[in-house]
């Protein structure tokens, strides 16, 4: 599914990483919990959460984690921004809850991971 | 090669740049990215761990033509029981450390899986030391 297909669905804004909206992402991963997010072995997905900390950026960076969407309308920071350009991150910024955005998007056809 | 970073304790600010330090130099000397992302989840785990549990930690990462070789040292609380600490789902861990998604006892058991040897001793109220191998 492409990035910017995902967004639609989402109602999000690409707050970050615009350039890669024609990305095709296979998987998705919803949590808050990074501990979990760690453990993951999957390439090309995208990790859904309401944890809209650095450490969910940095998280992603040492996974090789490439996409991430915040939802419940939380906000990317100065900070979070500054972080996921430098890694060449894509930030999504969605108003809807966790359940809904990974509803949605499975429904769609994005892949779980297990 | 060798690389040395002081790490704070409860400064979640910073926690996560040595590992991405490490991650950038390992890229740069081109080891594939399997092996990359195995050593830096393990760093990674390891340095929020202090960050987590320790006043202050040291981080000495040794990079051969074979191997990593890191050494994480912290002056902290220390390990009662290492065994339990190693059980998937045991954690010590405060509010604040699970509010920054971490926490779940999941740390450990995941640098045991991400290293080829790992070896981690603690006394009570001095501090731990872990060291972490991986080969290329």
């Amino acid at each position: 599914m492409k990035l910017a297909e995902i967004a639609g669905i989402l109602e999000a804004k690409i707050v970050c990483g615009e350039q890669f909206a024609n990305d095709e992402i296979r998987y998705g991963f919803s949590s808050d919990l990074m501990s979990d997010v760690l453990t993951l072995d999957a390439e090309n997905m995208l990790l859904i959460t309401g944890l809209s900390n650095v450490q969910a950026v940095r998280t992603a960076e040492m996974s090789d984690i490439k996409y991430i969407a915040f939802v419940r309308n939380k906000k990317a920071s100065d900070e979070i921004l500054e972080l996921a350009i430098e890694n060449g991150m894509v930030i999504l910024e969605s108003p809807f809850s966790l359940f809904k955005a990974s509803g949605l998007l499975y429904h769609a056809g994005l892949k779980p991971i297990y | 090669m060798r690389l040395s970073f002081k790490i704070e304790g409860g400064d979640f600010t910073q926690a996560g740049q040595a590992s991405s330090e490490v991650k950038k130099v390992l890229k740069q000397l081109g080891i594939d990215a399997k092996t990359i992302k195995n050593i830096v989840i393990a760093l990674y785990e390891a340095e929020v761990n202090i960050v987590a549990h320790a006043y202050r930690g040291t981080i000495d990462v040794e990079i051969d033509d074979k191997k990593i070789t890191i050494r994480l040292t912290d002056e902290g609380p220390g390990i009662p029981d290492i065994e339990m600490a190693m059980k998937e789902g045991f954690s010590t861990a405060s509010k604040k450390v699970r509010e920054m998604g971490f926490g779940a006892g999941m740390g450990l058991p995941n640098i045991k899986k991400n290293t080829d040897l790992m070896d981690i001793k603690s006394t009570v109220g001095v501090g731990t030391e872990l060291i972490m191998v991986n080969y290329f």
